[in-house]
């Protein structure tokens, strides 16, 4: 069980960026990820989370509509839809937390509803909710959930240390949770996840309710779990976060997964290259999308403003400005995963 | 990998009673995270064993003395104290368990949701309850200890036999605990523990704590012998008294089953509310 695999000294810590105990494999480690950060071999592929027609009902509302998931090791995954499209249901469920409705599951091999206990041993589990213990010391938050897992007294100790450097927490070590910054209680949660050194890692919604700051310490904590091979399943509804963190997501929206692929290969097959954003003064002097449709490939009306999707922005723009369409402002960007999801659902992801 | 083998052995202990992946065997960490928890707070440890002391005294030495002397368990005369200590005694044991057992464990389960990162780990809702009712029942072990230690100093344990009255505690504690955690499992409000409030009150004041038996009419009686703390109270005042005979054994039966019962109904629920 990796969860009580001794750590041996020379994976010290804190010499080299890339180097953090409990996080870097052994020699004889499956490895998840080449050096060039690219699964390859045998055991690379290997499939850690597989959905099929995976569904959750409560009483009569289908929160999981039959999803079909493969997390491959090495990878960052993501979930990414509104509040209210079932990524939480679908995490819990992975979680070996809530029996699923209907569908397989296979969570690294096995059958949560076989057996739960056995995966939950094997995974780190970051929820949507805070639930850190606040009769408890920040340390004590670590050590106590490291013994939940088996680990000794000694062994939680020593991993309680190593995960408060990781979480910059060890200055706060003996503070009482309460007194935690948002951004700190979410990085002892992701750090209290890692206590039984998991091979996989079940986000819900990271960096809810952080501010800009915390949200990239955060992120750079994952991104460096990332880089030390740990397998990363993420559930956001920020379109941003998904860009950033995500080597594969999947678009879920209303219990049903819209689209799936890189978020490169999503823009690219969902939207075109730029996307023109043009703010009227009044609703009189908007143009009608069939007025623009000549111009852009794809015209999406939003209360305040206009979409337009083209390849080249400035020289749509340019074009319009010659067929006389004055706006009171315009502004030129890349196309993003709002715009995927606006396109295959035909509304925002935060409203 | 070890990790199933581990797994499939600590699974054992229970395997009919609760359904396959409830119980990892670990509870007694979950004791230990409760003894850490309350290194901050034990001035309300410390007030737990005080209250019966504080009754005994206002009891027994100031009421005691306008009623002077009642019958004890075989008849034979015994100073007022010396009735209602043991009475006390199984009072406190169900109180320090019912008191954790209910708005400790309503508050975690609803509002903290610790309950829920636990179950993040291997561990399930039979290591839960076992390890909330363990808690309760250290707790009120220590109180009762205390209580005894009080007892013994003011001569008011008639009999060695009284030694057993702190395993006795420790099981009427676990009972207690057990059903009021399972009662827990039910409430939905704050507003509910009202109705614990109104089981425990009156039966800390009718089920033979401050007089006995014989002042109820029969039928009154029947209800009274019916209470699991008159059960208690019974168990506590022979044992103290050291008039020890086959009886005490239905008493003994009536908390086994009631923590099992409760532990069960406990177990049960828990994986209901949170595994859903
Ligand atoms: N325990 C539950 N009981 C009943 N309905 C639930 C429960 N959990 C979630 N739901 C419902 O399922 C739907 C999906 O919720 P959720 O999975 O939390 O979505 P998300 O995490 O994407 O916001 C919502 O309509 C929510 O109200
Ligand atoms: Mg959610």
């Amino acid at each position: 069980m990796s969860a009580l695999r001794p750590v041996s000294g020379k994976y010290g810590y804190g010499h080299t960026s890339h180097s953090l105990v409990g996080f870097v494999r052994p020699p004889g480690y499956r490895r998840a990820v080449s050096e060039d950060g690219f699964n390859s071999g045998s055991e690379n592929g290997a499939v850690l989370v597989k959905a099929r027609g995976l569904s959750k009902r409560f009483g009569p509302l289908e929160a999981v509509r039959g999803i079909d998931l493969d997390v491959i090791r090495g990878e960052v995954f993501g979930l990414l839809g509104p509040n209210g499209a079932g990524k939480s249901s679908a995490m819990r469920m992975l979680a070996c937390v809530s029996p699923r409705s209907a569908g397989s599951l296979h969570v690294l091999g096995m059958d949560p509803d076989v057996d739960g206990p056995a995966i939950r041993a094997r995974i780190g589990v970051v929820p949507q909710l805070d639930n850190l213990d606040v009769d408890l010391s920040v340390r004590e938050n670590l050590q106590i959930y490291g013994r939940y897992f088996g680990l000794s007294r000694a062994r939680a100790r020593q991993r309680a240390a190593e995960l408060l450097r990781f979480a910059q927490l060890a200055d706060r070590a003996d503070s009482q949770v309460e007194s935690l910054s948002g951004g700190m209680r979410r990085r002892l949660i992701v750090a209290r996840s890692l206590v039984n050194d998991p091979e996989l890692l079940l986000l819900d919604e990271p960096t809810t309710g952080l501010d800009p700051q915390a949200r990239h310490q955060l992120w750079d904590r994952l991104y460096q779990l990332k880089q030390h091979g740990v397998t990363q399943l993420i559930t956001t509804h920020y379109m941003d976060e998904a860009e950033r963190l995500c080597d594969r997501l999947v678009v879920m929206d209303a219990g049903v997964i819209a689209a799936e692929g890189s978020p490169a290969a999503l823009i690219k097959r969902y939207s075109t290259r730029d996307v023109l954003e043009l703010r009227f003064a009044s609703q009189v002097s908007r143009p009608t999308p069939t007025e623009l449709a000549g111009f852009v490939e794809r015209v999406e009306e939003l209360p305040d403003r206009l979409l337009l999707y083209a390849d080249d922005g400035e020289a749509a723009l340019g074009a319009l400005h010659r067929a006389g369409v004055r706006p009171r402002a315009s502004l030129v960007r890349r196309s993003s995963l709002e715009d995927v999801f606006l396109r295959l659902t035909g509304r925002s992801l935060v409203e | 990998m070890s990790g199933h083998v581990r797994q499939a052995r600590v699974r054992l202990p229970l395997p009919r009673i609760f359904p396959v992946g409830c119980y990892a065997g670990r509870a007694r960490v979950l004791v230990l995270r409760s003894a850490l928890g309350y290194r901050r707070s034990w001035p309300v440890l410390v007030s737990g064993f005080f209250e019966p002391v504080f009754y005994l005294f206002a009891m027994g030495q100031g009421l005691g003395r306008l009623v002077g002397d009642l019958p004890g368990p075989d008849g034979a005369p015994i100073s007022y104290s010396a009735f209602i200590a043991p009475g006390l005694l199984a009072a406190s044991a169900m109180n320090g368990a019912v008191l954790d057992s209910t708005y400790n464990v309503f508050f975690k389960l609803r509002y903290a949701k610790l309950y829920d990162a636990m179950l993040a780990t291997p561990l399930g809702p039979t290591d839960i309850a076992l390890g909330e009712i363990g808690w309760a029942l250290l707790r009120g072990g220590l109180y009762s200890l205390g209580f005894l230690s009080v007892m013994g100093a003011f001569g008011l344990l008639g009999s060695p036999w009284a030694l057993l009255a702190l395993p006795s505690a420790l099981l009427v504690g676990f009972a207690f605990a057990a059903v009021g955690m399972a009662a827990t499992s039910f409430m939905r409000s704050w507003q509910d523990f009202d109705l614990i409030q109104l089981v425990i009150m009156p039966m800390f004041l009718f089920a033979t704590t401050f007089f006995p038996l014989g002042v109820y009419p029969r039928s009154l009686q029947l209800v009274v012998e019916s209470l699991p703390l008159f059960h208690a109270v019974e168990l506590m005042r022979d044992l103290t008294t050291g008039v020890v005979h086959a009886g005490l054994l239905v008493h003994v039966g009536y908390f086994v089953v009631m923590a099992a019962l409760g532990t069960i109904v406990a177990a049960r629920r828990l994986r209901a509310l949170l595994l859903c």
